[in-house]
């Protein structure tokens, strides 16, 4: 361990909270983002809970509708999109390009406490009866009709609407203007790119929704009417202005995890990623294209069918990038040497999880099949499989691949390896009766259902209890390892990047002297201070990376 | 017929069944795809395993002729799954003109609704068998939808705008509906039943409780106790058009366009009658916004339907030239 | 992270300093445009539909007032580049001039806002429950500020269009929701800039800018352009489209 280091290089309360060292901020970040996952969990418990029988015998009607609502805004605004940007982006991306932090560090720190207190306003709406309209906010209800604590909870994810648009713009200008000399566009990492990505998304997409939840809890406080029928506003209109950010956050959610699986399968096939400029292009592409299919959404509002028509076609061109990805992560495997480290196996889960639930996106994009799964438990699985089986094991993935770096300890293999497998059974087991149950017909956010749906409820619940304990895991051995695992060292994998040319954990600065890049990314053979064995004359001629200490 | 899935509700409509192909045609494909993935994936852990602790993957940069290869192969599939898809919403968010229409009002938290004879329901639709049947729909508060999955059909009710859609049940029988569109506390408990019966059937049904007037009747009487006959006199020498005919009919406005005369616009021409004046004559309507309720509004619709078999006048009736009669 | 003097200690050279606060200015504004895109597009959407009602508030506007306000602020627009030029010709006396000019025009523009706002106060013109675009014709006495001939006019507009839109209170309450809205976003974001303004004003007088570094002033300056640029697209928004009088 070394004897300096962020984590010991000032002490007490104060130097964290007033830190403005991108990796104490992750770690900020760290502790707030799982504390509301802890609740946004705990909703889901009370909601598989609730449906194992028919008729609800845990909730009240009201107070089912309260939970789905609150598990999906925590799980949504407070976990999903800022887990693997605020923590790992935070962390990460000064060190991969060479930098000393990111562009704009106080401002870093500022959007960590805009995330507390717009957490803060949402939880006084729990706390004061919660919120019953859907994570989705539709008009009238939430302005008029709905009976629960509708305006903090607006308030609370207006604010931390700021702190993702801060973090994307530190992130974009960083990448623009702080990369160490030689390290060109093209030789970054495609976490660095997938963030680039997302930042872009962010900026553009989180403003707006900004605006219309203002607009919705001025409507709702001061009786307004953009979105009343009775006073000539138009409750669809609010719903276009909503999914303008929302189908685009969906991308904010999933494109880091991406980013990260794109480390983790050079990484642990020791092979360069197969055709990173189109990998890199694929998520450029998705977060562009991401911002013109919003109206799948609402196929079924009444619309022009000739817009729907439009939006469903663009809706099957954004799915083509996440194939091109997909098949190139694939094509990375062969050839390669593969181990089976716990954050490959994520990343294995990850393929086949984000596989499925981008597949099953093509059934609901293809109007004829939405009018009948729209609205259903199929959308539920969908997003689920995405979100949960895609975004999530990518975080958890890039926690354990990074977690030497950031704690210089390993976390324990074996036990991590069955927690991933106890995690993915216990996803699939979950989830996938949802299919049947939107094939059935099962509609979603029902708190009671027809006896014959009874069976997929309750697969469904079983599968969740196991899933929680895959959760729970690491939660508790990674908190163990970062104080009691063993030493890591600089590269314990190896890997290229340029965070694993610095100490574990890192000084503050990062580097002592700032690198000059010469290399390109996830080139394992030319890379001798990894120590491996490369065959000679194989290869294409890279130029070698010094060894650490050469710097 | 019954879908060969168990998990299938019964295929009970003329939607059901091309869904229901169009849904495994992307299984098919999606399936398949995915067990390709799936198996190279597997197939290149074992082949590729790591042999030696330090042993690297080969130096492989990419291969052009593959990344356009598998990106052009799913454009294409995802193209034909579009065009397949959109083919089946086109055809459902047009109804055809020859349809059962029965209205209804979606409420937290129960459904209303009212056949052409006037006879009501309460979260029950009774229909005939093998006649496409048209909804029109309203809300009086929040945003409800109309789904029936054994007919694969479903809508938004949103207040403010009729919605509608239409089917043809093909099979007898009771099928579930249910409220899709999250409205409330009760939100999972609105739901009820389609009752779908033979023709003979439905017509004894339909006459058997003299329930409440008919639709027709209760238009007729609002029209003269609105005053509207006041001016649209069926000869067509008021100072507004004749009704007689024009429901379905192209409508020659005063800028110019041509509209046609559905539901939508009898309904926007009671609530807000500047909004389309009729080629020569003057915009001195009278606004009914707040004065008549949806069924007010759906019992005039119904009369004024019924007007279509009536005789056309010569001059005054507000239908364009170039299309003789209704369209 | 130290700072050597106006060196933040991330940064290599003050010209890397400078190049990445320009770039995050500038992704900031973008942002600012989606965040007002939202409520404009909201606006121009019910513009369209609700024609009479809207065309009825833009009229209820005073143009003068409106005009005069965006004389204001393309003055202050002119001082703020003044200042930036006056620093980088490291002209200390002109930056703090040109500065407080800035300041004092902003002031300006924030006093007859307030000066409409509360007549819309008074005319009954803020949503909510008192909300009535009638008010002023059905009580001439109390809005006095109203001259006969202009009263005469507005009542006349006022029966043309409630018959063309019998729900036009409702619908003119939209206007104002909008009207509120946007100018009070925009008014937000300029007692924002005011506030960095000072910071600049107080940073000059102790004579930080130069030739050789005047970032901040410059990145100021660029977020009050766009405020100005906001209300450049407000004013002909609100006040002039459908414009009677």
């Amino acid at each position: 361990m070394p004897e300096k280091h962020y984590l010991n290089a000032t002490y007490g309360i104060r130097s964290w909270l007033l830190t403005t060292d991108h990796k104490r901020i992750a770690l900020l970040y760290l502790a707030s983002v799982t504390f509301f996952f802890f609740i946004g969990g705990f909703f889901a418990m009370m909601i598989r809970l609730h449906l194992l029988t028919p008729n609800g015998f845990l909730l009240t009607p009201d107070m089912y509708n309260r939970m789905f609502t609150m598990h999906g805004v925590t799980m949504v605004f407070f976990f999903l999109i800022p887990s693997i940007p605020a923590i790992l982006g935070n962390f990460l991306i000064p060190i991969m390009i060479g930098a000393k932090d990111l562009a704009f560090p106080k401002i870093n720190l500022l959007s960590w406490y805009i995330y507390v207190v717009g957490g803060l306003f949402t939880l006084w709406s729990m706390v004061n009866g919660g919120l019953d309209t859907g994570w989705t906010f539709y008009t009238p209800f939430s302005t008029l009709y709905s009976n629960s604590a509708v305006a903090p909870a607006v308030v609370g994810v207006f604010i931390t609407g700021f702190s993702s648009i801060l973090t994307g713009l530190n992130f974009l200008v960083t990448v623009h203007t702080m990369r160490a000399p030689g390290m060109t566009w093209f030789r970054l990492p495609l976490f660095v790119w997938a963030h680039y990505a997302t930042s872009i998304v962010m900026i553009l997409g989180t403003p707006v929704i900004a605006i219309t939840l203002g607009l919705a809890a001025m409507e709702r406080v001061f009786g307004l009417g953009f979105f009343n029928p009775a006073m000539g506003g138009d409750p669809i209109l609010f719903q276009h202005l909503f999914w303008f950010y929302s189908h685009p956050a969906v991308y904010i959610m999933i494109l880091p995890a991406m980013g990260v699986i794109s480390e983790l399968i050079p990484t642990f096939a020791r092979k360069r990623l197969f055709g990173y400029h189109f990998v890199a292009a694929a998520s450029l592409a998705i977060a562009v294209i991401g911002f013109v299919v919003w109206t799948h959404h609402m196929f079924l509002t009444g619309q022009s069918t000739y817009a729907a028509v439009a939006f469903s076609f663009l809706t099957f061109i954004v799915a083509i990038p996440s194939a091109i990805k997909t098949f190139n992560w694939t094509a990375t495997l062969f050839g390669g040497s593969i181990s089976f480290d716990t954050p490959m196996l994520y990343a294995f889960g990850f393929l086949g999880l984000f596989m499925i639930g981008g597949l099953t996106g093509l059934f609901l994009g293809a109007l004829g099949v939405d009018i009948n799964i729209h609205d259903t438990y199929f959308v539920v699985a969908h997003f689920h499989y995405i979100m949960v089986g895609g975004a999530v094991m990518g975080y958890l993935g890039g926690l354990h691949f990074w977690w030497p770096k950031i704690t210089g300890r390993m976390y324990p293999e074996w036990l991590a390896r069955i927690a991933a497998f106890i995690l993915f059974i216990g996803f699939n087991f979950t989830f996938f009766p949802q299919f049947i149950l939107g094939i059935m017909g099962m509609p979603r956010r029902y708190h009671t259902y027809p006896p014959e749906f009874q069976i997929y409820n309750v697969m469904s619940t079983a599968g969740a209890s196991i899933l929680a304990i895959g959760y729970l895991l690491p939660m508790v051995y990674l908190t163990w390892a970062a104080f009691y695992g063993k030493v890591a060292g600089d590269n314990p994998w190896p890997a290229t990047g340029l965070e694993w040319k610095t100490q574990s954990p890192p000084l503050t600065e990062n580097f002592e002297v700032t690198p000059v890049v010469t290399w390109e990314a996830y080139d394992f053979h030319n890379r001798p201070d990894l120590e491996l064995d490369v065959p000679s004359g194989k290869g294409s001629p890279g130029v070698v990376a010094p060894a650490h200490g050469d710097d | 017929m019954q879908s060969s899935l168990p998990t299938f509700p019964v295929q009970a409509s003329n939607f059901a069944g091309n869904v229901d192909a169009l849904f495994s045609f992307i299984l098919m494909t999606t399936l398949f795809f995915a067990v390709l993935v799936t198996v190279l994936i597997i197939f290149a852990a074992f082949k590729f395993r790591r042999r030696s602790e330090k042993e690297v993957g080969d130096d492989v940069h990419g291969n052009n002729v593959l990344e356009v290869g598998w990106t052009l192969i799913p454009t294409i599939i995802a193209i034909g799954i579009f065009a397949w898809g959109a083919a089946i919403y086109v055809n459902y968010r047009i109804a055809p003109t020859d349809t059962l229409d029965i209205y209804l009002v979606g409420k937290q938290w129960m459904w209303k609704l009212q056949q052409p004879n006037g006879r009501k329901e309460i979260n029950e639709l009774h229909i005939p068998v093998n006649r496409n049947v048209k909804l029109i729909m309203g809300s009086e508060d929040v945003i409800h939808d109309f789904y029936v999955p054994a007919f694969r059909v479903k809508m938004d009710v949103v207040p403010g705008r009729y919605n509608t859609m239409w089917f043809r049940p093909t099979k007898t029988g009771k099928y579930h509906f249910f409220c899709s569109q999250y409205c409330g506390t009760n939100h999972a408990v609105m739901g009820g039943w389609v009752t779908v019966m033979e023709p003979a059937e439905y017509a004894a049904w339909l006459s058997g409780e003299s329930g409440d007037v008919n639709p027709v009747s209760a238009g007729e009487r609002l029209f003269t106790q609105f005053a509207c006959v006041t001016c649209h006199l069926p000869n067509g020498t008021g100072r507004a058009p004749s009704l007689n005919g024009v429901f379905g009919a192209n409508v020659l406005l005063a800028d110019g366009s041509i509209v046609v005369a559905d539901e939508a616009y009898i309904r926007e021409s009671i609530l807000q009658p500047k909004a389309k004046i009729v080629a020569g004559y003057q915009p001195v309507m009278p606004t009914f916004q707040g004065l008549v309720t949806e069924e007010q509004i759906m019992n005039l619709t119904a009369y004024i339907k019924s007007l279509q078999s009536q005789p056309v006048p010569a001059k005054g009736a507000g239908i364009a030239p170039s299309s003789a009669g209704k369209k | 992270m130290h700072r050597t003097g106006a060196l933040y200690g991330q940064f290599k050279t003050l010209e890397q300093q400078k190049d990445t606060a320009t770039l995050g200015m500038w992704i900031f504004l973008v942002t600012e445009v989606m965040f007002f895109g939202g409520i404009m597009l909201a606006y121009t959407i019910n513009r369209h539909t609700y024609f009479h009602a809207f065309a009825m508030g833009s009229n209820t506007l005073s143009l003068g007032l409106g005009g005069f306000n965006t004389v204001v602020l393309l003055a202050s627009s002119f001082t703020m580049a003044m200042a930036v030029w006056s620093s980088q010709t490291s002209k200390k006396g002109l930056i703090t001039l040109f500065l407080s000019l800035t300041i004092f025009l902003g002031f300006v523009f924030f006093g007859v806002k307030y000066v409409e706002y509360a007549q819309k106060f008074h005319h009954h013109l803020v949503p909510g429950k008192n909300f009535d675009i009638f008010y002023c014709v059905n009580n001439p006495a109390k809005c006095s500020d109203i001259d006969a001939a202009d009263m005469a006019k507005e009542k006349e507009e006022l029966e043309v269009a409630a018959k063309a839109d019998p729900d036009l209170n409702a619908h003119a309450q939209l206007y104002y929701s909008a009207y509120f809205g946007m100018t009070g976003l925009h008014a937000l974001h300029m007692v924002i800039g005011a506030g960095l303004l000072f910071w600049l004003l107080k940073e000059s007088v102790a004579g930080k800018f130069n030739a050789e570094w005047n970032n901040p002033v410059d990145i100021v300056g660029l977020y009050w352009h766009f405020v100005d640029i906001v209300w450049i697209y407000l004013f002909p928004l609100l006040y002039l489209i459908d414009r009677h009088k």
